[in-house]
């Protein structure tokens, strides 16, 4: 899959399917901060991610991960490894 | 001692998802029963159940705030929505005002029972979501509505089987008039899918009458094989008289008496002592007599010792004053965890529309229902005060009493 791949998908399931506000996308947006993406949330990201890229989140690793950029570096190097 | 009212009302059920609709359906004597063909495939012995359909709250509610709600979930968030809109709370007024939440509900077993699955397939709890724990608990009703609705005021699930909406009307009643709460948010929610009633199908209560599911349940009849399973969820917003008067609420009619029991016996079979001692408890409570009372809503869920049971305890309290006396499972089917506090929504509209509502498909009395005065058509008559008994598995008793104002 193609970084870019990995943003239309990953953009798709966060609009459609955790709701966030279409506008607030972009590759700076903080996850918590911007997106309004709470730990709850992460649980169902996880539950989706799993189905649509075909691999588990580990928490721990996505600790660093703070901006919507970093979260599909994190996504491209978990698939494309 | 302080008096309670009801301010507001609010229902979703086969017979109507607002009160409207279930008024005209109730003075009609229309059925909301049906067949659900996929129980027959899952293993059921009968299909009929009430039929209702789970409502799309996507666009309605945030996202997170519908993540964690199982369908019965969902419909008590339909019925609160309408009571609320009745009693003239608006989210201002719950922002400023401690509001508590008394419901009732016994089970949530889809939610569980889809969780289970997916850890079978995957084996890995990190897969079931973030709702799947807040859909899964009996408490999943008052959890969810009362994040929704900001509610901070008492908070929690009366599980009661078939009593549960009673109960939990009863309760709210309490806390209000010992001045621990000035309103309460009371109600019974069922969820109405065939993962929730397959054990109950198991012990063959159900009725099989598949060729006429309008006519299957039958409360009184000689010939009634058994209840229909059904659901949706019924709101009752109780609150202390003066805080209602003060604030120009509408006040529909005043809760006057609640009365209970245990059976202490079979864990399935009604006792006729039990129903007895329930409402008589609550004549005493609300310091009247049988002849007070105009209507009964029987709980009679239409099965052979059941309706036997509650008709003997009715004839032995109402045999000199003869209220009329109506079973709307008749029409709603059985609606469990539900039904405690629906049948005080149908009753209630009955009494401000001056009518009774028939028990339909009561087509030939059996020896112990000959006795009762038993509407076989809709009445047009002025109710003042109704009783409404609700009977569940453990030998839970329930009756409430509930009088113009």
């Amino acid at each position: 899959m193609t970084r870019q791949e990995i943003i239309d998908t990953t953009n798709e399931f966060l609009i459609d399917e955790i709701e966030v506000e279409k506008d607030s996308i972009a590759e700076d947006s903080r996850l918590k901060d911007d997106l309004g993406i709470d730990s709850l949330d992460f649980v169902d990201i996880a539950v989706i991610v799993e189905r649509k890229f075909g691999f588990k989140i580990k928490a721990e690793e996505m600790m660093s991960v703070q901006t919507l950029g970093e979260f599909y570096n994190y996504i491209d190097s978990k698939i494309n490894q | 001692m302080r008096r309670v009212v009801i301010t507001g009302m609010g229902i979703y059920s086969c017979i109507g998802k607002n009160l409207n609709e279930v008024k005209e359906s109730l003075y009609a004597g229309r059925s909301g029963i049906g067949i659900e063909a996929i129980r027959t495939e899952y293993g059921y012995r009968s299909p009929l159940t009430g039929i209702l359909e789970r409502p799309v709250l996507k666009g309605v509610l945030d996202r997170r705030l519908r993540t964690g709600m199982a369908e019965e979930g969902e419909f008590a968030y339909i019925a609160t929505v309408e009571a609320l809109a009745n009693a003239k709370v608006d989210n201002l007024y719950l922002e400023d005002n401690e509001i508590g939440i008394i419901y009732g509900n016994d089970s949530s077993a889809k939610a569980v029972i889809e969780a289970h699955e997916i850890i079978k397939e995957k084996k890995d709890t990190t897969l079931l979501g973030s709702g799947a724990i807040f859909q899964s608990m009996n408490s999943t009703v008052t959890m969810n509505l009362s994040t929704i609705f900001r509610l901070r005021g008492i908070n929690f699930t009366v599980s009661a089987a078939c009593a549960s909406g009673s109960h939990s009307i009863g309760l709210g009643y309490m806390y209000i008039r010992n001045g621990l709460q000035d309103m309460v948010i009371c109600g019974g929610a069922q969820e109405i899918n065939a993962y929730s009633m397959a054990s109950f199908d198991g012990l063959s209560a159900f009725s099989v009458r598949i060729d006429e599911p309008t006519k299957a349940s039958r409360p009184f009849d000689a010939h009634r094989d058994g209840l229909v399973p059904s659901g949706g969820a019924a709101t009752i917003i109780l609150e202390e008289y003066e805080h209602a008067v003060q604030r120009g609420a509408n006040i529909i009619a005043e809760v006057v008496g609640y009365g209970f029991s245990s059976n202490g016996t079979h864990i399935s079979q009604p006792s006729n002592d039990g129903c007895l001692k329930a409402m008589q408890r609550a004549l005493d409570d609300a310091g009247m007599k049988p002849s007070d009372i105009d209507y009964v809503n029987a709980h009679a869920t239409s099965t052979p010792i059941g309706d036997t049971n509650e008709a003997i305890a009715l004839d032995a309290l109402f045999s000199a004053s003869r209220p009329l006396i109506s079973s709307t499972k008749s029409m709603t089917g059985h609606e469990c965890w539900m039904a405690g506090a629906s049948e005080i929504v149908y009753s209630t509209i009955m009494m401000l529309n001056s009518f009774v509502a028939p028990n339909i498909n009561f087509e030939t009395p059996d020896e112990h229902s000959a006795k009762l005065n038993i509407a076989t058509h809709t009445v047009n008559k002025e109710i003042n005060i109704y009783l409404s008994n609700s009977f569940g598995f453990g030998g839970t008793n329930s009756a409430l009493i509930i009088k113009k104002v």
